[in-house]
């Protein structure tokens, strides 16, 4: 059976980061299929307008085909084409419990992602995703500086 | 329509001359007058009595079909409410569904349509008139009326419309056409125009003018009297930018800000109780007391019993069919979730917030007492307050006699409240528009500029002749959308019997424990 690693993307430079340090992993481990993770952050209980409820569904599709286009698809692409053995993965939902539930769900054996790139007052109240998940992890979790 | 745009408009600016004051006060007037006399006739017919008695017979009508929905379903309201709080938790919802719109999002759009004004100045106008004992029939109002709701929410989910660029739309005006033509019943096309055509009255009506109206009230309660169609222009022009403009962030803000007001002033009434808890005993006796007696009110306990029917109904708006369209957006594959979770609106609405309201106003000692008799003093129709404050400015001083800064943020919550009531009024007017006339640009825009129209001509009416008009039309939408529940509920009843028996066994999986 062949290892396998989840990677957090965030589309930005420091989901980057945490792409270059898997691979690093992958190199080392050998036989290792890399799962490029974006999670569309969203809350079922947050509230919202008639309007925007009727056009939630399209809204949706919109997000998930912009999310794999401008994010997912670019990074599992040059994974292959550096010879490593890939695939994406786009969610709705809270990053740090989905990133966890995918590496319990695909049996991975470890979770890589970068250091929190939101900062502010947000974060300082409600913990970043990247805290978030290394608190509640079920899985060995490395966070790329 | 567009006239009635321009006519008003230079009356505006002819207020800002010298005889501002007068001139002002006169096209209220002038706005209030016209605006009873047109109203008249259709109001006169929906509050008819039956023949012989004082009761009304639209109170009637609603009171039968909730009471016949509860025991057709089998008190759906109590066995399934455990259930309802299941799946509004998400307990029920595919994972695979994240991102969709969720059963606490349905119910919370809804219940920002309803919760509102109904709760802090219907329920005012509720005890100012009936006395203490219209909350216990406005409760058991609420708690019948979750089964309405269960029927018309069901159905709104089952026969809505879905179209291919993934919007959704659905409402009464589609279980009517669509499911009568399934059950092979005649008329379901009409009864939809005539509902949709209610619906939006009910739209400028109980959704538009009389919350305007009453923001307007809380408002100059603070600043000190002034013209009316102020308030209401600024209010317009807001509702204008939102809804024609689309600055879609003000509904937004509001949206969020809205159930936060709701829990501050459900806390606050909590605390004003609890403060109190010495009287709490004494007015649930005054409640139920009144219920039966009326406790010398104008029209005895059929009096007290009217108003609480009647303002249960334009609170939750139970059987009216508005809710059917806001819940229908959901994401789901069993409609009768929907129904179930749709019952818990009525609950939070009229027995929970209607009643905080009721008590706080009964303890707080404004509704005077003959002390030889016992009774409410009488001051024509409705009972003599302390300062004669009647609908939401009752409510304001009530809450005053606990915390006197409260009237300031409740002038916040009252205008917030009235904002969101537009705002979802304005969309399920609109879907009824758009049923009758037809999607696009121009139609859709001919309606709101209609509705904030509606907005000025509100806040300038004295609250009588626009409280009378908006239950009219309210209740108007009842009559039509509780005929085709009538013939609707047998496919209500099969859903709810299938899903019950596979969630029973086991076949509706649970995916949170």
């Amino acid at each position: 059976m062949s290892a396998k690693i989840v990677i957090g993307l965030d589309g930005s430079g420091s989901g980057e980061r945490a792409v270059a340090y898997a691979k690093k992993q992958a190199k080392q481990i050998g036989d290792c299929e890399l799962i490029a993770v974006y999670v569309i952050e969203w809350s079922p209980y947050s509230f919202q307008t008639p309007e925007e409820n009727e056009q939630r569904h399209a809204r949706r599709n919109e997000e998930i085909s912009a999310a794999e286009s401008r994010v997912v698809s670019p990074a599992v692409k040059a994974l292959k084409a550096d010879g490593f053995s890939a695939r994406g993965v786009v969610k709705h939902g809270d990053v740090a419990d989905l990133l966890n539930a995918v590496a319990v769900e695909e049996g991975a054996d470890q979770i890589v992602v970068a250091r929190a790139s939101e900062g502010g007052l947000t974060s300082r109240l409600f913990g970043s995703s990247t805290s978030n998940l290394v608190m509640t992890a079920t899985v060995p979790v490395t966070v790329v500086g | 329509m567009k006239k009635l745009a321009l006519t008003t408009l230079p009356l505006a600016a002819a207020g800002s001359t010298s005889a501002f004051a007068q001139e002002a006060r006169s096209i209220d007037q002038a706005v209030n007058e016209t605006f009873a006399t047109v109203t008249g006739p259709f109001v006169n017919f929906i509050f008819s009595p039956f023949p012989g008695t004082s009761f009304p017979w639209i109170v009637m009508w609603l009171v039968i079909a909730a009471s016949l929905f509860t025991v057709y379903f089998g008190f759906i309201q109590i066995r399934g409410f455990r259930h309802s709080i299941q799946l509004v938790k998400g307990d029920y919802s595919d994972p695979n569904d994240a991102g969709e719109v969720s059963h606490f999002q349905a119910l919370t759009t809804a219940l920002s349509g309803t919760v509102g004004l109904g709760n802090i100045a219907g329920v005012a106008v509720a005890v100012g008139i009936g006395g203490p004992g219209a909350t216990f029939w406005m409760i058991m109002a609420g708690l019948l009326g979750m089964a309405s709701k269960f029927t018309e929410c069901t159905l709104g989910v089952k026969y809505r419309n879905e179209y291919e660029d993934g919007t959704v739309s659905g409402g009464p005006m589609y279980y009517m056409s669509k499911g009568f033509a399934e059950r092979g019943i005649p008329g379901g096309k009409i009864l939809a125009v005539v509902f949709a055509i209610f619906c939006i009255l009910g739209a400028f009506g109980g959704g538009n003018m009389f919350q305007a109206n009453q923001a307007h009230a809380q408002i100059s309660s603070i600043t000190g009297d002034y013209p009316g169609w102020i308030t209401g222009i600024v209010f317009a022009l807001v509702v204008y930018a939102v809804i024609v403009g689309g600055i879609k962030s003000i509904a937004n803000v509001t949206e969020k800000v809205v159930p936060f007001m709701g829990v501050l002033y459900v806390g606050t009434a909590l605390i004003i109780l609890l403060l109190n808890f010495d009287k709490i005993g004494w007015a649930f006796g005054q409640i139920f007391e009144g219920a039966f007696t009326g406790l010398g009110v104008a029209g005895g306990f059929v009096g007290a019993l009217i108003q609480g029917f009647k303002r249960a109904a334009f609170s939750n708006e139970a059987g009216v069919g508005s809710a059917a369209i806001a819940h229908s957006a959901v994401r789901t594959k069993e409609p009768i979730t929907e129904g179930l979770v749709s019952l818990l609106e009525p609950f939070i609405d009229t027995v929970v917030i209607c009643t905080m309201t009721a008590l706080v106003i009964t303890i707080s000692g404004l509704l005077i007492v003959d002390p030889a008799s016992g009774n409410f003093v009488l001051d024509g129709n409705s009972i003599k307050t302390v300062g004669d404050v009647s609908g939401v400015s009752l409510t304001s001083a009530a809450f005053a006699t606990g915390f006197s800064w409260f009237p300031y943020v409740l002038a916040i919550a009252v205008v917030l409240f009235a904002f969101s009531t537009m705002i979802s009024w304005s969309y399920y007017g609109l879907k009824a528009w758009t049923y009758l006339f037809g999607e696009g640009k121009t139609t859709e825009l001919v309606f709101k500029i209609i509705f904030c129209v509606f907005v000025v001509i509100g806040a300038s009416a004295s609250l009588g002749p626009v409280i009378d008009f908006s239950d009219a039309a309210i209740f108007a939408m009842a009559v039509v959308n509780i005929t085709a529940l009538y013939f609707l509920m047998p496919i209500v009843k099969k859903e709810m019997n299938s899903y019950m028996d596979r969630l029973k066994s086991g076949e509706i999986k649970r995916f949170k424990h």
